[in-house]
């Protein structure tokens, strides 16, 4: 875990006075919203249909328990007492009061957190792999590199006002659990022949209204390049970027109307040009950062089995919740925010205290939140996964549900943002009770749900095996469903399987979708093989079968 | 009567722009100005300032810049971050030396520190911005991740150039 210098610390609790003083201002009449609203948005702070939202920053979702107690604390004293994690592994905070948002950027500065750079039109939250550092498939963690690209990215004076937001993500391991592909800039790290640390170079993915994956324009950066050629793109999007029309401002529309070998060139081009004064990442840097993380202190133990003579829930959660650990002994346990009945990605200010106080215990007093909106305790010793998974069944945070259908993400929706054109958390709950028999859900094997309440695709409804997408008809909620979509290892973009349907339909729908793929599937055959497989149209005609409403 | 805070100082500007009333010897003319009319201005006796706008390429004044006391760049908003780069190009890579100004309405007490950064040494404020304010607002950070301009006091950078 990365822990502050004086650098760090110094900057956090300058930019809280900033902040502080903004708002000041704007309270005071003497900052429009027009004028505070970059301010604002650049320490995480949107206004909502109800009241603000506050996004905190957990960079590459990473959490010590002091910080996931005082997230907790902060959501009692000044919100109701729950949190909603989101896909870029950040706390969001439904209720502040505006006023006080500056004490509880105050209160996050003295446990190493901020809301920097969580919302405005600059670099976002660097994500990574939610099994960094444990994987067995790994070249290398990200995360040391992720807080390299977040100190440099960390009011770039250059980069701080660029057309649009501008987001990262880093992973080492073959499969990609960060959704790279669908970045602005995915960086995959690799080796080079001489075993030198670099990374593959993507840009220009995104989803929103338009989705593309990213395209590669680097096979090899090496490490001491990497700001350097950071700033060459970043740059690059900067002065061509679009800036007259929000919807064409992404870097994807750059890299897409120059196309990808002119967009490489111009990098490139910049890339040389400047780089004598291009920042240089050096050896004694990068070790300074990974020695800021240290090493966990793991015990010398061998694998066991845990599941001899264990009742059968038990046995389900090991199977679905639990993951293979690179040093023998141990395993990473997913805690599930996928509990029937509560909003994707919720956690309670008693569940996150109970879960800070679990992780001392077993698991290095870490946590960290995925990229699908559940948390992890990374370094579980075997012998402690019974205690553990009676703990966590207390919580309600054992639904022994992960990579089911029932382990969906979703956006906030119509019930708390603003741009939404439909509500999520309802028809979240409709799937959850619709689908709610374990074994069938078994059955159904590895099928992801990822559902937006509008085209920005918060919940990247285009990359789930089903996509769901609220949208406004005439002032109605409806939703239109796709199909074939990933972003796990082999990224594609879903494709909208006909007219959309009533919100009372969407379950139903997805019903004889799923009874499609048991009557066709191969045997051991997952779902997103057999849509592969057998491309869209039976799937189409089983979802419609007996369906007066779609419209 | 504008006033600029050149180097933390404020200071009555002793520039005026191409049209304006008493328009002196050291005068301002946009790119398109002094591409209209490029004889005249490449002999002015008096000191020359040219002023770009958001898309204009500072690359394409590299021959001219031994003879330009002053480039001004552009915001026209806030939000608008095309000048951050043409700072950053005109002082770091063409090795531009002279009055840097940051001109137009996004200029304001919360651009100025990143300004500043960038390697604009003259801040023209918006209309209505409180100069005090904007000089305080100079000192605001003691630290920063990455190389800045010369002459930026900060304790200590994490990135510096090499």
């Amino acid at each position: 875990m990365y822990r502050y210098d004086d650098l760090d610390q110094t900057f956090v609790e300058q930019r809280v006075e900033e902040f502080r003083d903004q708002t000041r201002r704007h309270l005071a009449g003497e900052l429009s919203e027009e004028e505070f609203r970059p301010l604002r948005l650049r320490n995480g702070l949107y206004i909502q249909r109800h009241a603000p939202m506050l996004r905190i920053a957990i960079p590459y979702g990473l959490l010590r328990a002091d910080q996931l107690r005082k997230l907790a604390d902060i959501a009692r004293r000044y919100d109701r007492g729950y949190g909603h994690f989101t896909t870029r592994q950040n706390l969001q905070l439904n209720w502040p009061a505006l006023a006080a948002v500056p004490d509880i950027l105050a209160e996050l500065a003295t446990v190493q957190m901020h809301a920097l750079q969580t919302s405005g039109n600059c670099v976002r939250n660097v994500t990574a792999d939610h099994l960094a550092g444990i994987a067995p498939d790994e070249v290398d963690d990200p995360r040391p590199y992720c807080e390299i690209v977040r100190q440099w990215a960390t009011l770039h004076p250059e980069f701080t006002y660029l057309p649009r937001k501008f987001k990262i993500a880093i992973t080492g391991s073959a499969e990609d659990r960060a959704a790279s592909e669908v970045h602005d800039i995915g960086l995959h790290l690799k080796r080079d022949g001489a075993g030198e640390i670099g990374f593959a170079v993507l840009v220009g993915g995104g989803l929103g209204r338009a989705p593309v994956i990213g395209a590669l324009i680097r096979e090899f950066l090496p490490l001491a390049d990497l700001l350097g050629y950071l700033e060459a793109i970043l740059r690059v999007y900067n002065r061509y970027g679009r800036r007259d029309n929000i919807h064409k401002a992404r870097i994807k529309v750059l890299v897409k109307s120059l196309g990808a070998a002119r967009f490489r060139e111009e990098v490139e081009a910049e890339w040389h040009a400047g780089r004598d004064s291009a920042p240089v990442l050096t050896p004694a840097e990068v070790e300074r950062v990974r020695g800021c993380f240290g090493a966990q202190p793991y015990e010398t133990l061998t694998d066991l089995d845990v599941t001899a003579g264990r009742a059968p829930r038990f046995l389900a959660w090991y199977r679905y919740n639990t993951r293979a650990h690179r040093v023998p002994g141990y395993r990473a346990v997913v805690v599930s925010l996928k509990a029937h009945g509560v909003a994707p990605g919720d956690a309670t200010s008693a569940q996150m205290e109970a879960l800070a106080n679990l992780a001392e215990r077993v698991s290095f007093g870490l946590i960290r939140v995925t990229h699908s909106q559940n948390l992890l305790l990374a370094d579980v010793p075997q012998r402690a996964l019974y205690t553990v998974w009676a703990e966590l069944e207390q919580l309600g945070l054992a639904t022994p549900n992960i990579g089911t259908l029932t382990d969906l993400i979703a956006c906030p929706g119509l019930d708390f943002c603003s741009l939404a054109n439909a509500g999520t958390l309802g028809v979240a709950r409709d799937i959850q009770q619709r689908f709610d028999d374990l074994d069938y859900l078994y059955d159904l094997g590895n099928i992801e749900i990822k559902m937006s309440g509008c085209m920005n695709a918060c919940g990247h409804h285009h990359v789930g095996h089903i996509g769901i997408l609220g949208v406004d008809k005439h002032g109605e909620e409806w939703y239109q469903i796709s199909l074939g979509g990933s972003a796990n290892g082999f990224t594609a973009l879903g494709e909208v399987i006909g007219p959309s349907v009533a919100q009372q339909e969407v379950a139903p729908t997805l019903e004889r979708i799923v009874e499609v793929y048991r009557a066709r599937r191969l045997e051991d055959e997952r779902f997103i093989d057999t849509v592969r497989r057998l491309g869209l149209e039976p799937f189409r005609a089983g979802a419609y079968a007996s369906h007066p409403q779609a419209a | 009567m504008r006033h600029i805070l050149r180097r933390r100082e404020l200071v009555v500007d002793d520039w005026t722009y191409l049209g304006e009333e008493n328009a002196g010897d050291a005068l301002i003319v946009t790119l398109g100005e002094l591409r209209a009319d490029e004889a005249r201005w490449h002999a002015w006796a008096g000191r020359l300032g040219v002023r770009l706008a958001p898309a204009d390429a500072p690359e394409g004044l590299a021959a001219e810049l031994a003879g330009l006391a002053l480039i001004a760049v552009e915001f026209p908003n806030p939000g608008d971050g095309r000048g951050y780069t043409q700072a950053r190009l005109l002082r770091g890579r063409l090795g531009f030396r002279g009055e840097l100004r940051a001109v137009g309405a996004g200029v304001k007490q919360d651009q100025v520190f990143l300004l500043t950064r960038c390697g604009f040494d003259a801040l023209e404020l918006a209309p209505g911005e409180d100069p005090e304010a904007a000089r305080r607002a100079l000192g605001r950070y003691t630290v920063g991740y990455q190389p800045g301009a010369p002459g930026v006091a900060l304790q200590r950078q994490r990135f510096p150039a090499p």
